[in-house]
Order: structure tokens, then C-alpha cells, then sequence
């Protein structure tokens, strides 16, 4: 069976000030394929799509669209010659209706016909299988189905490519399957879709090939079926690999007299965590496991007082101490990294400096700035430690790469030499090389004598870090296991019957 | 000289404005920069520009770190700046000799009050999040009327020897006293982010006041406390301006001056919904305007014509260093550069094609 090659992009090249995102890359798409783009974030996955659909301008090479070359200028211009896009965030409008949503700036005609529109749609909704109602308010669909209403958007007309971006990270399992539901209906109409994702098992079970980019260069093009994933991790990261399978637990330094470094009885906060009690002891990594929505990263919050606090006690080394703020918390010791990175963590304009300097300068105290070169001491020092990718630490932080940005704000907190220090979800939405790194960084800072918390929605990734897990469901804790050998069985367990009695 | 580089190109806009005014002023007349002493003190230009904006530049720095923090404006400055040179001009003219504790005294009660009204206006943004532009609307509507209250009678006259200095100019020193309060204000603000961390608590609350808050900045304390700085500046500033005036009016006192201490602080590169800022860019900018008003006036435009004439003035101007516009720059000098880069290019491979046709007609040959 000969399949009909829609795209292709040949030696494409494309450079940033100071770096090179795309190096020679070869692409290929075919008619009726889904060919998954791996790579780790800064591989240059990202750079392809936006070289693909106008929002770049490529350097060098050449991309043919069904033979002809082609030269976007702007995404609307890639969008009319059949090639759609649908990004992570969902951009639609919330209070419009299905059919508004799929139509509106579609048509140049000042004057709508209601309900042609919404037969129209209610027409692509029936053959995509799309369970949504074109009347409806786009608000009262689930996540999942307003994701399929954007694809519908940008299926609509005559498609011929479809390029998804990470189109399932805000999704749960079902609603992931209806989506590939969907994905496969328009394979089999012979639209090539491009899929962009974290999600290794996703790439397997949809995806017929896979793209492989390493540092802005093409590692190769494979057969999914023929591409184990073991391999395919070690081709995205090079030779990381061998560093997941060396990681090592310690057993957590228990004093003689264990005082736990810190201690909370009848913990709760404003956003509704039952009242829980907690303790770590000096040089332990202890987890919460639990799904979304269990109470894990409530409880870290209320610990820093992140949330506004509503009771319970807290003792530092057995001593009891006020913590109603995080300036408390952080001048007990404590260290808190948020879930939300972009919300609540780094300081987008400021400089990575500025960044990595932040809570140290609070704690020094409002009338001490440190010196520029004081400043410019600590945050070379982290850079180099943490091996912070940025081009000078003048960098305004949001031009750095998700793990990277992370890591800026994890040298931030290791700067302010933490006694206890909580990371929600450190490993979230970065690249596995970073995600590596972290992992390391916390069985050496335990090591050394510091107490983690470490939550992560990867369970394994708390498997193999932490040597106590506090299972949370339903906003309070069922249960807890200790042991350096758990497995993810046992944690599911505990979630699964946990609570009940 | 990386950072040197960054703030040039911050300040490109301000600087660029002014060149464009000198140009404007030296085509008219060549005589623009021309220095006269009179009485022992230099007038000119350029002395009647850093005079007249002296209480512009300093509403415009106060104006900047509200803008930072609380990401809106403070509308009410000039009110403000009404109520504490009441204030003043209350106390001074109480006492019944006028001697330069006097003042001074007076000077600070009205400090005292320009932190009563920026704490008013503080406490409105920072506790109850009203919008700065609403909560400052208040003291902007009944601001006048206090004042009123304030002066018991239409326009006290301050009509005493010392005051007349600070308005003017102190036989002896050749600059005109405002010039130097504003430099000395100027110097001490400088000291102040010297030697605090107001900078990087200010941009980092006006960036992300849910990360200040994590990281144990208060966001609500620092929105506050730059809503009593404006306090001060605005009681510094209507200081200068009663002195100037030699009267208090407070129907006309520094009337509408927040549009132009706003303008200043977007002339001076900084954006309006909060985050980092130059104070520098606001200074230049606060200058600037009053280059422009000046500029107009010696250009002879009617008086009635114009604030027309300075509307169309900052319309073209915003267009100008618009984000739409900028970047339409960018990428055309980018194209100039790919273009050229191109042609140099293709005359190599030119070359190139050259030699291999060459080589291919010589094997061909063969």
C-alpha cells in the first residue's frame, strides 16, 4: 500500500538569538497517518509546528504541501490551505454557543444565518461523532468535548493536516479515549494528523509513526510498532537513560531521640482539607499520593501557609511556632515550590537573577539589598549547580524553557538553605532529562540532611524518591506506607479501599 | 554594558521625543539653547522647562511606583497636592513671624497630611481592592472642596520673604529654587532604592502578587506603602507649586495634573498595567511634556488651539511606539536584513552554479 505524502519539510532550519532550535531537520506526513513528535521541551517540537503554520519564519530549507512549496506568513494563511491547529490551552469562547465557537471569523459576510450555522454544525458534530449540541453553551461541555469542538474548528474546512499540541494534558483517561475516538475518525477520512505529547503510553496506543528531535536535530523517523518504548526514551534523551536506573533511595537519618524537624497536629486551611496531622524527621522524603483533587497539594499548602490557615498546631524541632504566613514559614526554615508554576512561582520579567535571589533578599530584610555582585555571585552559583540553561542571568526568566524555569525557582529556594522543603509537583510539565535531575537533586539534598516533601502525579516518580507515602482521598489522609521497596500496587490500594472503614 | 544597552533601548522613546522637540525649537530659532543671567540667576529655555516641570517630575516618580504595584493610576494628585499645600499655607500664615523653622514646619505637617491621603487612597486598593483609578476618584472629586474648607477664603496669599525664595530663586545661587528641590528629591529617591529593596518588591508584587506572596513579600503592604510615597511626593509637589504661585488657589492649583504625570510615566517606556519600571523614563517623560507645552507656546500657536495642538502631538506618538507598529519595524528590518543576506547569497551559489556547469559540460564532453 503506497500512502500519499501531504507534507513535507526538508534540511529546515531555524536559529534564535544564541540558539539554534532547528538544525537540518527532515519531516515527513503522510495521508491518513498520525505521526507523534517526541522530544524533550527545547528539542525543537514546538519550533516545527509554529515553522509548519506561519508563526515562524524558517532560516533555511523547504516544506511542499501535497508537491507545491509553500510559505506561510501567517497562521490564517495555513489555516486556508487546510492545515489546522489546536493548541494545549483551549481557546474558545466560554460563553458562546457550540456552533458560534466552530463558525465565528470564519466568514467574511457581516450578516450571519443562524440557522444554517447551527445545521451546519450540528451536521460536522453528527460526523465526528462529537456528543455536544450546537444551541449548547460552549461552558456546559466537559474539557474533553470543548477540546473536540476545537478540532471540529479547525477541521471544518476542506482539511487536509491537523497538528495537535499536547492536545490531552488537561484530560482524564476517558475522556483521552474519546478524543483518539475522534482521531481516528479523521484518519480514516485521510486527514494526517501531527501529535505532540508527554504522555509516552498516548504515543503508542495512537500513533502509527514517530518522530523522534534531540536538541533542535533529527534523531530519525520510526514505525511505532517497531519502536520499543525503552528505546524511544533513550533516543529523546540521549544517555540519560542509565541515570533513572541508578537512582537510589536512602533510609531517612533517624536521631536517637526523634524530634521530627517539623510537626503539625490538627492541621487545616481555608481550602477545605480536613484537619490532618503531619510529621518529617531531619533527612527523611516522605510523599502524598492521592488523584487530582485528593487533598495532596491542599495539605502542602496548608502546611506553608499558602492558604489561609484555619487551625491546628505547628512545632518546628519540637518547638511550637506561629506560622499564619508564608513569610512565617520561610523564616522557620520552611520552603514551599507551587504546583502552578506560571501562577504562583516565577516572576516573569524579572531577570533569572532577580529570581533566584528572591527569597533570600526578603529573608535578609527589606533596607539590605544585596550588592549587584553579591546578587550575581549566588545566582552563577546556582546556575552552574542546578546546570541552569539561560543565556546570561539578566535573561528575563519567561524566556527560559518550562524545566528550566523550574529549576530557577528550585535554586531559589536551596538558596535560602531550607530545613524542610515541600515541592508540589517539581516535575510537572518539564522535559524528562529535568525531570531526572530533580529526582537526583532530592535523594542528595535528603542525604545531606534535609526533609522533603515530594508530590508528583507520577507515582512512580515517588516511588523512587520517597521512603514514606501519606495516601490521601477525599481531602484527608487513609492511610500511609512505609518501606523502602513499595510498589505502585500497594499506593493504589490503599487509594482504592482506604477511608472506607 | 549589556545592561547599559537595555535601558538606552527603554528610553528610546522619551530620548527620541526630545531630540525631535530640540529640532523642532532650534528651526525656529537657533537662539533655543541661549543662557541669560538675570539678577544672578540663569533663565532660558531650557532653565523655564526644569523650572515649570519641576512638580511634574516629581508627581510623575510617585506615579510610576503606583503604577508598578497596584497596576492603575492615582487620579487624585493634584487634589492631593491642593489639600496638603492648605495645609501649609494654614500654618504658615498663623504664625506671626514667618522664619524658616516656619516653613519647614509647615513643610512637614503637609508631609504628615500627603501620608494621611496616600494611606486613604492605600487602603482603599490594598485591603478592599478597590481600582486605583476608582478608589482615587474620591479624593479627586472632593479633594478642591477640602481644600476650600481648608483656606477659609478664595486664594490666601503667601506673601512672606522666604517663600518668595523657594518660588523663585535665593540671591546668590544662579539656578531657580525648584530646579534644586527637584534635584535634591531626585537624589533622595535615588538613595532610597539604593539602599532598599523597594525596586524588586515593587516589580515582583506588580508582576505576580500570588508568587510575592509565597516568596513572604506582602503584596497588600507594598501597594500600600507606594500609595504613601505618592502621598509625599504629592505634598513635595503642591509645596513647590504654592511657593511658586505665592497664593493658594485651590480651585486651579495643579488642576489635571495626573494626565500629564500618566502621560509621563507611559512616555517613559513603562507599561501602564504594572510590573517593572524606569523612573528614569518617567523623569525624561515628565520633562519632556513640559518641552512640549513649551515648545508649543514659542511656536505661537494660539493658547485656545493648544491642548489640540499637544493631542495630536501625543496621538502620533503613541501610535508610534505602539507595540503594532514597533514590531511592524522589527520585521521589516529584519526582511531588509534576510534580503540582503539573501542577494549575497545567491550571488555565491550563482558562482557556484557557475563552476559546476562547467565541470558537468566538461564531463559531458567527455
Amino acid at each position: 500500500m503506497l500512502s500519499e505524502t501531504i507534507l513535507e519539510m526538508k534540511d529546515i532550519s531555524k536559529s534564535f538569538p544564541g540558539v539554534k532550535a532547528l538544525d537540518r531537520v527532515d519531516f515527513k506526513l503522510r495521508k491518513g497517518e498520525i505521526h507523534a513528535v517526541m522530544g524533550e521541551n527545547g528539542a525543537g517540537k514546538s519550533t516545527l509546528i509554529k515553522v509548519i503554520t506561519g508563526v515562524y519564519e524558517k532560516d533555511a530549507g523547504i516544506i511542499t504541501l501535497q508537491g507545491q512549496p509553500i510559505h506561510f506568513k501567517t497562521p490564517q494563511e495555513a489555516q486556508n490551505k487546510g492545515i489546522g491547529t489546536v493548541y494545549q490551552e483551549i481557546m474558545l469562547c466560554p460563553n458562546l454557543t457550540v456552533a458560534e465557537n466552530m463558525f465565528i471569523g470564519r466568514s467574511h459576510n457581516p450578516i450571519i444565518n443562524w440557522k444554517q450555522m447551527n445545521e451546519k454544525a450540528e451536521q460536522l458534530l453528527d460526523s465526528l461523532g462529537i456528543p455536544a449540541r450546537a444551541t449548547q453553551e460552549l461552558t456546559s461541555c466537559s474539557l474533553a468535548v470543548q477540546q473536540m469542538i476545537a478540532i471540529a474548528r479547525a477541521v471544518d474546512m476542506d482539511c487536509k493536516i491537523l497538528i495537535l499540541d499536547e492536545p490531552t494534558s488537561s484530560l482524564d483517561e476517558d475522556e483521552v479515549h474519546t478524543l483518539f475516538e475522534l482521531m481516528r475518525e479523521l484518519k480514516d477520512r485521510g486527514v494526517g494528523i501531527i501529535f505532540i505529547t508527554h504522555f509516552l503510553e498516548q504515543v503508542y496506543e495512537i500513533s502509527d509513526k514517530i518522530t523522534v528531535l534531540r536538541n533542535g536535530k533529527l534523531v530519525g523517523e520510526y514505525e511505532t510498532t517497531a519502536l520499543p518504548q525503552i528505546e524511544l526514551i533513550s533516543k529523546m534523551l540521549g544517555n540519560v537513560l542509565e541515570d533513572i536506573t541508578k537512582l537510589k533511595k536512602h533510609e531517612p537519618i533517624v536521631s536517637e531521640t526523634p524530634i521530627p524537624v517539623f510537626e503539625g497536629v490538627g492541621l487545616s486551611s481555608i481550602a477545605g482539607v480536613r484537619p490532618f496531622n503531619f510529621a518529617i524527621q531531619k533527612g527523611e522524603v516522605n510523599g502524598f499520593a492521592g488523584l487530582l483533587g485528593s487533598g495532596r497539594s491542599e495539605s502542602a499548602r496548608a502546611i506553608f501557609a499558602a492558604d489561609k490557615v484555619t487551625g491546628g498546631i505547628v512545632k518546628m524541632y519540637g518547638k511550637r511556632v506561629k506560622i499564619k504566613t508564608p513569610l512565617h514559614a520561610i523564616k522557620q526554615g520552611i520552603g514551599y515550590l507551587p504546583e502552578d508554576r506560571k501562577g504562583d512561582g516565577i516572576i516573569e520579567d524579572l531577570s533569572v537573577r532577580d529570581n533566584i535571589i528572591l527569597t533570600l533578599q526578603v529573608l535578609k530584610g527589606f533596607f539590605k539589598p544585596f550588592s549587584r555582585k553579591q546578587a550575581e555571585i549566588f545566582a552563577s552559583e546556582y546556575m552552574k549547580k542546578l546546570n541552569i540553561k539561560t543565556p546570561t542571568s539578566d535573561t528575563p526568566i519567561r524566556s527560559l524553557s518550562g524545566g528550566n524555569q523550574q529549576k530557577v525557582i528550585l535554586a531559589r529556594w536551596l538558596l535560602t538553605n531550607p530545613e524542610y522543603l515541600i515541592l508540589d509537583e517539581p516535575t510537572r510539565g518539564i522535559d524528562v532529562g529535568t525531570k531526572v535531575e530533580i529526582q537526583k537533586l532530592v535523594l542528595k539534598l535528603a542525604e545531606k540532611g534535609m526533609s522533603l516533601t515530594f508530590i508528583s502525579s507520577e507515582i512512580e516518580e515517588m516511588l523512587r524518591t520517597c521512603s514514606r507515602l501519606i495516601v490521601m482521598k477525599d481531602r484527608e489522609i487513609v492511610g500511609e506506607l512505609r518501606g523502602m521497596d513499595l510498589t505502585e500496587n500497594e499506593v493504589m490500594n490503599v487509594i482504592a479501599h482506604g477511608g472506607k472503614n | 554594558m549589556r545592561t547599559l544597552k537595555k535601558n538606552v533601548s527603554h528610553l528610546f522613546l522619551p530620548l527620541s521625543v526630545m531630540a525631535l522637540l530640540i529640532i523642532i525649537n532650534l528651526i525656529k530659532g537657533a537662539d533655543y539653547f541661549r543662557i541669560t543671567m538675570v539678577n544672578g540667576a540663569f533663565y532660558g529655555n531650557i532653565p523655564n522647562i526644569l523650572f515649570g516641570a519641576s512638580e511634574l517630575v516629581i508627581l510623575s516618580i510617585g506615579m510610576t511606583l503606583v503604577t508598578a504595584a497596584s497596576r492603575g493610576q492615582d487620579i487624585s494628585i493634584g487634589e492631593s497636592a491642593t489639600i496638603t499645600s492648605a495645609v501649609f499655607v494654614q500654618y504658615v500664615l498663623q504664625a506671626n513671624e514667618v522664619t524658616l523653622l516656619t516653613i519647614v514646619v509647615g513643610f512637614l505637617l503637609s508631609c504628615v497630611v500627603g501620608l494621611a491621603l496616600g494611606a486613604f487612597n492605600g487602603t482603599l486598593v490594598s485591603i478592599f481592592k478597590v481600582q486605583p483609578m476608582v478608589a482615587s476618584l474620591i479624593l479627586f472629586t472632593g479633594g478642591r472642596s477640602i481644600a476650600f474648607m481648608i483656606d477659609g477664603k478664595v486664594s490666601p496669599i503667601l506673601a512672606n520673604e522666604i517663600s518668595n525664595k523657594i518660588g523663585t530663586v535665593i540671591p546668590g545661587v544662579p539656578i531657580q529654587t525648584p530646579i534644586i528641590l527637584t534635584v535634591v528629591f531626585i537624589a533622595l529617591v535615588a538613595v532610597l532604592f539604593k539602599t532598599t529593596n523597594l525596586r524588586l518588591y515593587v516589580e515582583t508584587v506588580g508582576i505576580n502578587p500570588n508568587a510575592a506572596r509565597l516568596n513572604g513579600i506582602d503584596p497588600k503592604k507594598i501597594i500600600f506603602l507606594t500609595f504613601l510615597i505618592m502621598g509625599i511626593c504629592t505634598a513635595v509637589a503642591g509645596f513647590i507649586a504654592v511657593n511658586k504661585a505665592g497664593r493658594h488657589d485651590s480651585v486651579n492649583l495643579l488642576k489635571l495634573i495626573m494626565m500629564d504625570a500618566i502621560l509621563a510615566v507611559a512616555i517613559g517606556g513603562n507599561a501602564l498595567i504594572g510590573g517593572t519600571f524606569s523612573i528614569t523614563g518617567s523623569i525624561i517623560g515628565a520633562y519632556t511634556i513640559e518641552m512640549l507645552n513649551r515648545t508649543l507656546l514659542r511656536l505661537e500657536i494660539d493658547p485656545a488651539m493648544i491642548k489640540v495642538f499637544k493631542a495630536v502631538f501625543i496621538i502620533i506618538l503613541m501610535v508610534v511606539a505602539s507595540p503594532v507598529v514597533r514590531a511592524f519595524f522589527t520585521k521589516a528590518l529584519a526582511k531588509v536584513r534576510s534580503w540582503s543576506l539573501l542577494s549575497s547569497r545567491r550571488t555565491e551559489r550563482i558562482a557556484e552554479g557557475a563552476v559546476l556547469s562547467t565541470t558537468n559540460s566538461a564531463e559531458k564532453e567527455e
